[in-house]
């Protein structure tokens, strides 16, 4: 059974009278450890989407499924409890706690779960020595630089051991080479099983993915590079953490 | 969530924002010291009230006081005895709940005291049997009380209170002596009487205090020796009523013989009554409890006497304890309301801070819900920050009642020192807290209903 389901999901704001459908009855599987990125142009809907896998959002019509559980008729606790344990953001403008340090800034997810101070520390730490910032401990996020702040920001998503991971123009921030590496930190982390979806309105990023979906007016259309699917395949099957280069 | 991580968190925001943080506690604070204060000094009335009623006899005590004859009984006038000695003797034949009776006679204009060269317009002198000393709480500390000998050969005795001392022969402060003016002469209107006897000083605890200062410094004044140079009289000597009404008139005491007042005072008066009359009775009774049934055993045995005519009134020192409750617990609601006013004040104060604070964190409110907040841990966390700011200015606000109540006593000086009490001190605590949890409610539940999407969107 997939990870993530949407099921004839439409999704209808009205301002001022007028109907817009941002998402128009949109179908999409998501499976265990998939890499995929989500690619548009502005006012495709996109971001709807994203609300509604990140699970911000319910929808209009249509159901969503996770794990095998409706979630669309949820209750806001219910979604906050979900975007706790299952879900982990990264945002385009990392979202960081600016009177926070970083290491409370990981440790907050775990907070909402209820986790004890000392785990809470253990955990957060291992995170950070992931992405390889674990001597910045007590800075605060306006003293990293942008590729820094965004690499907290994953550890903070990855705290919880969330299996879906959902960044949001995670490299629209960030130079070229900064964003190659970030990048590279999500293929690795779809590689050990994560369900990894990138939103972009850059192709050249969503290349890096084995499946896209492209969204415009509201309708989704995929394609997939097989190519790199079963590159993808073979790293994941390989146990492989690293490897893959960067196209382009 | 925990509780303790709100608080922490709370306590943060507040040191992130100090300045801003103490403008909205200086609110709560004031409230909680104004509060205190009130307090403080409704108790300091009160236990002064309540020093002044012990000091006068308790509540076992009752007053018969001649009347004038009720308009309904105006007809009946010519036949009203009003209060005399048969009264008295009536009721200790025949009231059995009466257990000490004691008759007094007044003089009915303020006299003229001379003595030592000085004089002095009183404004009360009685004539009392010696039983008057135990019902009244006299304490007789030089010389001796007169006795009913006295009183049968209608001697020219009498005995003092330290407020006439005071005024005659000088007060022992000033002096740096004891002045005791046993065996001294002194006129009361004319008539020459010796003292025989003086009670002890009665005051309050607060006027000791001031007594003994003004010893203190009246002593180190003659230790210092004679001041060279001409010492101007400024008029004014700081004299006149000192200290608590009851304790000044206690002092104020002048008794006499009953029979003395009677022959050498009363009876060669114009227009006076033929048969002594007195001015009141006081009577204790042997049980509080039977306060009802002593009355009305009082009243018929004294109805019998009187032929039926009301030229009589009872005052108990019951109606003196209501009133006291009563008054205080206006001078408490009155000053606490406005206190409470001001606390409220600050509450408002607490409530646009949060409200100005999380329309400025509303971006941090959106991360906190998409990391996995829900609504109720926001709604706990603002709430916490409100009630830490009201707290710790509640807190605050108790270490600046004791100021405040100092600067009160030091700006207008009283009788009834301010007492601060752990009740009041907890109250107002209470109420801080209260006031903060109120303020809070409403900025949490706006913050707790942000909708994620458009709080990340927030720039």
């Amino acid at each position: 059974m997939a990870l993530l389901e949407l099921r004839n999901v439409s999704k209808i704001y009205h301002t001022g009278g007028e109907e817009i459908r941002a998402l128009d009855d949109v179908s999409l599987e998501l499976n265990n450890g998939e890499f995929i990125s989500i690619i548009g142009p502005s006012g495709s809907g996109k971001s709807t989407l994203m609300h509604i896998l990140g699970c911000l959002d319910l929808p209009t019509k249509g159901e969503v499924w996770l794990d095998g559980i409706n979630i669309s008729k949820a209750s806001q606790r219910e979604l906050a409890r979900v975007r706790n344990r299952t879900i982990g953001f990264v945002f385009q403008s990392f979202n960081l706690l600016p009177k926070l340090s970083v290491l409370q800034n990981v440790e907050l997810p775990m907070v909402y779960a209820g986790i004890g101070g000392s785990q809470r520390r253990e955990r957060a730490t291992a995170a950070l020595n992931l992405v390889e910032l674990g001597h910045r401990l007590k800075n605060r996020p306006n003293q990293l630089s942008g590729g820094q702040q965004q690499r907290v920001a994953i550890a903070r998503a990855l705290v919880n051991d969330p299996k879906i991971i959902l960044a949001d123009e995670p490299t629209g921030n960030l130079d070229t080479h900064t964003g190659e590496v970030i990048l590279n930190l999500f293929r690795q982390l779809s590689i050990q099983g994560r369900t990894v979806i990138l939103v972009t309105h850059n192709p050249e990023i969503a290349a890096v993915t084995p499946r896209r979906v492209e969204i415009r007016n509201g309708k989704v259309a995929e394609r997939v590079d097989e190519r790199l699917a079963g590159l993808h395949r073979q790293a994941a099957a390989a146990g492989m953490a690293a490897g893959l280069g960067v196209p382009g | 969530m925990t509780f303790l991580n709100a608080i922490i968190v709370g306590l943060k925001e507040i040191a992130a924002n100090k300045f801003r943080s103490a403008l909205t506690m200086l609110g709560i604070i004031l409230g909680v010291s104004s509060l205190v204060a009130m307090f403080a000094m409704t108790q300091g009335l009160e236990n002064g009230l309540r020093e002044a009623l012990v000091a006068v006899g308790g509540l076992q005590k009752i007053r018969v006081e001649a009347q004038p004859v009720p308009t309904e009984q105006r007809h009946l006038r010519d036949f009203a005895t009003g209060v005399t000695l048969r009264d008295v003797y009536a009721l200790q034949a025949s009231a059995s709940e009466v257990d000490v009776v004691s008759p007094e006679m007044r003089l009915d204009s303020s006299p003229v005291l001379s003595a030592n060269g000085r004089t002095y317009r009183t404004f009360m002198t009685s004539g009392v049997w010696p039983v008057q000393v135990e019902l009244m709480e006299h304490q007789v500390e030089h010389g001796r009380m007169f006795t009913e000998a006295d009183d049968s050969d209608a001697r020219n005795v009498c005995v003092i209170g330290t407020g006439i001392r005071d005024e005659l022969f000088g007060r022992p402060e000033d002096t740096g002596n004891p002045v005791i003016p046993l065996g001294r002469t002194m006129n009361i209107n004319g008539v020459p009487f010796t003292i025989i006897g003086m009670f002890e000083h009665y005051e309050s605890e607060m006027d000791r205090k001031v007594r003994l200062a003004r010893e203190a410094e009246a002593a180190a004044a003659r230790a210092a020796g004679p001041q060279s140079g001409a010492k101007r009289d400024r008029g004014w000597r700081g004299g006149g009523r000192q200290g608590n009404f009851a304790f000044w008139i206690k002092n104020n005491t002048v008794y006499l013989p009953l029979n003395t007042m009677w022959m050498k005072m009363k009876s060669g008066q114009t227009n006076g009554p033929a048969e002594p009359r007195l001015s009141n009775m006081e009577i204790r009774i042997r049980d509080v409890e039977q306060m009802d049934r002593a009355l009305t055993q009082v009243r018929n045995v004294l109805l019998v006497n009187h032929r039926g005519i009301e030229d009589f009134a009872f005052r108990t020192q019951e109606d003196w304890a209501d009133q006291i409750q009563s008054s205080v617990r206006n001078a408490r609601l009155s000053g606490g309301l406005i206190a409470g006013i001001s606390l409220f004040v600050g509450g408002i104060g607490i409530m646009n801070i949060m409200l100005a604070s999380i329309s400025e964190r509303i971006r941090e409110i959106g991360i906190r819900k998409a990391v996995g907040a829900a609504g109720f841990d926001i709604f706990t966390q603002i709430v916490v920050e409100s009630v830490t700011v009201a707290v710790v200015g509640g807190l605050l606000g108790l270490l600046c009642s004791r100021l405040v109540v100092w600067l009160i006593s030091q700006v207008t000086p009283t009788d009834n020192e301010p007492v601060i009490t752990l009740g009041a001190m907890a109250f107002a605590f209470a109420f801080s807290f209260l006031v903060g949890v109120l303020a809070g409610l409403f900025p949490a539940f706006k913050a707790a209903r942000m909708s994620v999407i458009q709080a990340l969107r927030y720039d």
